[in-house]
Formats: C-alpha cells, structure tokens, sequence
C-alpha cells in the first residue's frame, strides 16, 4: 500500500505556537484545527497525527472530527477558493447556471482545483446573502446578482491580475 | 448642529459596493466638518448600497443603489446642505414603505449605530437593561427577570418556538454552581441571514441579552457559537467583545455589583446539525457535532454536563427591550399564543427582498404582497418556503394565514428560524423538494438508522422523478418513508427531514404526478423532462440553433425551417436563447 502520509514534510514547528495557546484546554480540537488549516491551507496527514500526540487523542479521533465538517480539507487548494452558494434562495435564482459557467470556463468539477492551481471550485450551503442572489465568495471577498457574464469577468480579472505580477 | 454621512456596510452591502463607495467618499470630505461613519445593515437588501445623510440625530435624506460617481454630488449635497443634487437618489416612498409598515425591536438599532463603536450603541441605549437590573437601589432579581421574561410571552426564535423563560427557570434551578449560557449563531438554514445581520449591525444588542441571560440563570460564562462563513459577523463581534470588556460590562463584578461573567467566541465548523443544542454543546467539546438523547435536557447536563442555556440570536436580542420596556408592552403585540414580533428574511422571486420585522398575527400575504412588493419580473406567486429544510411550503391558497407558530404549523411549514423564500411559477415544486432532501441527506450526522438511509433513499426517489424515471408508488413509498424518518430520528434534523417532501406533496401534488405519470415538469425547470421543438411557421432558417447546439442535434438548410432530432437533444435550451423569431418551444 502506497501510504501518502510518509511524502509530506510539513514543517510542524509552525504549529508551536497553536499548541501552546490550545493544547492544554480542554474541548480545542476543532479550535486547533481551524488555526492548521489557516497555516497550511488545508490538513495534512502528518500535521493530523502530529495533531493527535500533542493533544493526546488517537489519530482516528482527530480524523473523525476533521471529516465531519465540511469546513476542513484535506487536499490543498488553489490560491483562489471560490464558493458558489446554493442556498434555497441561489438555487431559487440561478445558481445552477452559474455553477455550469464557472465549471465550463475553469474546466473545474465541483471540489477539484485547476491545473495551473490558481482556482479552487466548491458549492456549499447558503452563505447568508440571500437578497444579493445568486451569490459568490472567492477567498473573503461576496459577488452578489451573479450571471454567467458576471462570474466570467470576475474570473476573467482575477487570471489578468495573476498575469501581471 | 453637525451632518453626518451614514454608509450601510453589512456583508450584503459591502458586496454591492458599499466599501467603494466610503472610500470614495472619505476624500471628498477632507477638511470638512463632516463625519463619514459606517452603520450595519437596514435591511433594504435590493436597495444596496445605501447612504444615509444626517444633521444630528435627524435623518435628512436616505439615497439607494449609490455608486462611487454618486459621490461628488453627495459630497457637495451634505456640505452645503442643499439636497437637489441628489434628489435623483433618494429613496421613493414606495420603497421606504417597506419600513414604516414594520414594527423594529430585535432590529432595532439596525442599520442606525456604528456596529464598530459602543459609545454608538451606549447612545441608542445599550447596556442600560443590564444597568438597570443591577443598580444597588431598584435592582432586579434574577427571578425578576425571569418573571418580566414569563409576562412578555417571548419563545425561542431558532424555530422551536419553546418558552424562553421556561428554560432559563430551568437552568436556573438545576443544581450546581458553574453554569453556561450559550448563543446558538449557527444559523444553517439556507435562505435565512437574520442573525447575521444583527450581529453584523448590532452586536451589543446580543452581548446585553446574553448578559441578561447569564445573570437570570447564574452563569459565569457565556459562548458565541458562530457560523465560521460570517466572517464579518466574526469579527465585529471580537470588537465589540472586547470594547465591552474594556468598559466593565464583561469580566468580574460588572458595573460594581457582584455579577461576573465572561465572553468567548467559537467559531463553527460547517455542520446543519450543529444548529440543534445538544449537537452544537458536542461541537463547543471539539467532537463530532451529533446530538445526544433528551433527557437529560441541556438545563440539566449541557456543556461539560454543567446546567446550560441556548438561546437563538434574536431570542437574545429581544432581551433588553422587554426588561426596559415591561414584559407587557411586548406582549401586547401578536397573538394569543405567540407574543411579540419576528424578523423574516424574505428572498427568492420577491420585488423587495430583505429583512421584515412584523407583529405577530399579520397575514403571509400583508408581508408578501404589501410589504415585500409581490413578484418580481411579472410572475405569478406559486408558494412561500418557511422553515429551510425543516419547513414546508405553503401555497397561494393559504396566503391569508396568520404568522403565529401554531397557525403556521397546521399548514405543514414551520415559524422556523425566519427564512422566506418566495417562488413563483417558474419554480418546480418537485425539484424544491429534491433541493431538501439534497441538503438534509448531506447534512444528516449518521447517528440514527433512519435518518440516515431515509433521507438518502427520499432523495434517490425524487432525483429518478425529475430525471423522468419515476415509477407508479412512489408517491406512497416515499410517505411511507417520510413517517418512518420522522417517527425514528433522534433530533430535530431528522425528524422535520421529511417536511419538505411532505408539505410539496399535500398542496403540489398533481405536479410530482406529471412527473412520474406524463414525464412533463408543468414548470419546465426539470431539464431532462423538457421537449423542445422549432415551430416551421415561425422559424425563417437563419442557422443559428443549429450553428449553436453543442450536439448538433438540428438540421435544416438556411432560410427552410429547421428541426430538432429528438434523440439527440439533450434540453440545454440554447436554441431556445438564440432563436431571435421565437420559434423555439419547450413542452
């Protein structure tokens, strides 16, 4: 069996500083995962089992709180992470029709990344701007009364500024 | 006398532009005696962004849909106080209807303080119910305010609609010495943003129920638990917290009494389920958010098992106003059985969407129809969804219901936590319910059989009825299957699962029939049920469809009539887009 985790050398001495604010509360784990993913983008298998001793849990623990939120991942993502809402109100207006166009330009599934690993594409639950819907988030910024020619501009922007730098 | 520029920067607005237009205008202000603040979010969501011009306390002018080249001629208007500049965007009485028909308590500093500012709220009367309740001369109790609490009626705003005072009486009498109060901010259900918009624009409304809270049930801590996709909400609560903190409302022996308590946030995961109290009270442990058998009621065994309180956002928000204003004046608005007021965010086809704060006992069809406007783009109202997946829909049959929990509940849909998506005739209501169970089937935790596998199988039934494949009994079977989830779930998610299902299938029923029977989506949302055709009358052979049909499936010579080959077409509809003479139809 071909075991990935043994290919990844995270540096873990990054996480030194989470440990010491977390490690001894009790009821951190998700806290301390959250403050792994915001430094390593997503979660690593070694950070996990490093995760695991620190805390003293079994790494199937720290694995089984990890895959319960969708809020973690556990591949790395594009420098972009656009989230396309699909909340009934999305749904309602649209959002089907912007997902296809965003899939069709960026050659992207729902959940992958692009090649080139500038884009990651996810629909997810309602992101709470209902009245600007269909509705986008890409990293922290909202994209509110989306059309297909919309979402290609935005995209279209952000890939010309990546261009220029 | 001082002017005042106002800019809306709730998520919403901020989307819409609202950022652009304060950097904007910060420039043009230079020098001048004018301030330029930030406030929260009004609630006029298709109006954003919005600007509100002041001198003092006084609103001048309210001006919508503002650009940054609206910004010069606002500038010059404020400054030199002569608004003919600007008269252009000034909101129309119509649209400012949509507010003055509301009744605004938990919304009430809404879109009026600086969210980023106590002094603001401290203005607008924040943390005077708290000052109140603990003066050393007429204080109140912690029975006082359970009692003022039990007059005025208020029920839990998530949803279930259970008596607040009844719960913090509970946790008030449960043995023990450490105890918590929790604000449940994981608000899941898509269509609804209420609780993030009071947060967002008003977060020390909730930091002094919560303390009312904590005070009523004797617990030193009190926990925000936050949907981690409001990061705006997030963060102006850490703000807000902290500015609270450094004025002595937070921490040890609060404004000089001997009450104590402490503040945190916990940011959420992503999980629905977390939503239901026991769930979220095993998230706040770092585990697995699945909810636990009742009882022992959180009152008794919550958060560490200590005796806990989870209240709703807007539960929270209501607070102060009550212990201010007597548990009598609110009270004295709704109905019989439900008191007070509740905020709605309506959305979906609706003309003026955003956030509704109405008296209990008006009709579905006064904030529809008077209050939001009606349907946009000229359709037909088809139903409201209330409740997000706990919900149902109600159809236009039954507009005239009166918003109270029980007269909701025997329509088949819920109160809910506020969500009010408006469909119009476009919408299928098959697909809605597919929409649902989609959802629910994905968020459902694993723990309970039923749950679990029923909501999957709803969801493989409706998904072969949009495809078209739908059999004969699958109506039945997916009753049956809707009275098995709901009598074997543990929680609150697994048990309104079938609501959706349920609810379309009472009042939509003769739809989810021309699926199975006639393979034909009365709405034509259903793509794989979708028949288009080129009427030859119509059509003058231009080539375009079959110049754009990705599969190539239309034939025909230029300037003769074109043809679809059935087989072939797979119902993406772009002929339908190009065609300039109409000629393309769909069945």
């Amino acid at each position: 069996m071909n075991c990935e985790c043994s290919r990844q050398h995270s540096d873990l001495s990054l996480l030194e500083p989470v440990f010491a604010e977390y490690a001894d509360v009790k009821g951190s784990l998700i806290t301390i995962l959250q403050h792994a993913q915001e430094i390593y983008g997503y979660l690593p298998s070694d950070v996990i089992y490093c995760i695991a001793e620190r805390t003293g849990e079994t790494p199937a623990r720290v694995f089984g709180v990890a895959t319960f939120y969708t809020q973690f991942r556990f591949q790395p993502v594009g420098k972009y992470l656009i989230m396309l809402c699909d909340g009934t109100a999305c749904h309602v207006n649209g959002s089907a029709r912007i997902a296809a166009a965003v899939q069709e330009y960026l050659h992207v599934e729902n959940g992958g990344t692009t090649e080139d690993g500038l884009f990651s594409f996810s629909i997810v639950a309602c992101l709470g701007c209902c009245s600007l819907s269909p509705v986008m988030m890409i990293n922290d910024s909202t994209y509110g009364s989306l059309t297909p020619e919309l979402v290609l501009e935005i995209l279209k922007d952000i890939q010309a500024k990546e261009a220029a730098e | 006398m001082s002017r005042r520029i106002a800019v809306g920067q709730g998520s919403c607005g901020i989307a819409a532009g609202a950022h652009k237009v304060a950097s904007a205008l910060l420039p043009l202000l230079a020098g001048k005696d004018i301030t330029l603040s930030t406030v929260g979010c009004i609630g006029m969501c298709w109006l954003e962004p919005i600007v509100d011009l002041y001198e003092d306390d006084r609103l001048l002018a309210r001006l919508v849909k503002v650009q940054p080249q609206h910004t010069a001629a606002i500038a010059e208007a404020v400054i030199t106080g002569d608004l003919s500049g600007v008269a252009d965007l000034m909101i129309t009485p119509e649209d400012n209807a949509f507010l003055t028909q509301q009744t605004r308590i938990a919304l009430r500093n809404c879109g009026i303080i600086d969210p980023e500012s106590i002094e603001s709220a401290k203005q607008a009367g924040a943390y005077s119910a708290i000052g109140r309740i603990l003066s050393a001369e007429n204080g109140m109790t912690p029975e006082d305010v359970i009692e003022c609490i039990k007059v005025s009626g208020l029920a839990g705003r998530g949803g279930a609609g259970f008596p607040t005072w009844f719960k913090w009486n509970a946790a008030r009498q449960a043995a023990g010495d450490e105890k918590y109060l929790i604000c449940n901010a994981d608000e899941g259900d898509p269509g609804a943003f209420m609780d993030r918009a009071v947060i967002e624009s008003d977060p020390h409304t909730l930091i002094e129920g919560m303390l009312i809270g904590a005070y009523a049930i004797g617990a030193q801590e009190a926990i925000v638990y936050v949907r981690a996709e409001y990061p705006l909400a997030i963060k102006r609560l850490e703000q807000a917290i902290f500015e609270a903190r450094e004025a002595g409302y937070i921490g040890k022996n609060i404004m000089g009494s001997d009450f104590s308590c402490e503040f945190r946030i916990k940011a959420g995961a992503g999980a629905f389920v977390c939503g239901e109290e026991t769930a979220l009270i095993e998230s706040l442990q770092g585990q697995r958010g699945m909810p636990r058998l009742k009882p022992p009621f959180p009152a008794q065994s919550g958060y560490w098992n200590k005796p806990s309180n989870i209240n709703n956002v807007e539960t929270f928000a209501n607070v102060a106003w009550i212990i201010t204003n007597g548990g009598e004046a609110f009270a004295a608005m709704g109905t019989e059985d439900s008191k007070g007021t509740k905020v709605f965010a309506l959305t979906g086809k609706i003309r003026r969407g955003g956030l509704v704060e109405i008296p209990m006992g008006m009709t579905l069809r006064q904030v529809i129809f008077d209050i939001g406007g009606g349907i946009r783009d000229g359709g037909t109202f088809k139903a409201v969804q209330m409740g997000g997946p706990s919900g149902g829909c109600i159809p236009a049959s039954l507009l005239d219901t009166v918003i109270d929990y029980k007269k909701l509940a025997a329509t088949g849909a819920i109160m809910g936590s506020g969500g009010m998506v408006v469909m119009d005739d476009s919408t299928c209501m098959v697909s809605m319910a597919k929409f649902f169970l989609d959802f629910t089937a994905k968020e459902s935790c694993g723990k309970c059989v039923h749950c679990r596998i029923g909501t999957k199988r709803l969801q493989e039934i409706l998904t072969r009825i949009v495809e078209g494949e739908g059999q004969d009994g699958d109506i039945e079977l997916m009753e049956e299957l809707c009275n098995a989830v709901r009598d074997g779930a543990l929680c609150g998610l697994g048990q309104t699962a079938p609501n959706p299902v349920l609810s379309t299938l009472r009042y939509f029923r003769a739809e989810f029939e021309a699926h199975i029977r006639e393979k034909r989506c009365p709405s034509h949302t259903c793509t794989a049920l979708l028949h288009y055709a080129i009427d030859p009358e119509k059509c003058r052979g231009c080539t375009a469809c079959a110049r754009n049909c990705p599969v190539y499936a239309i034939s025909g010579a230029v300037r003769e009539a074109h043809e679809i080959a059935p087989e072939a077409c797979i119902h993406c509809g772009k002929c339908m887009t190009v065609c300039k003479f109409g000629a393309v139809t769909v069945q």
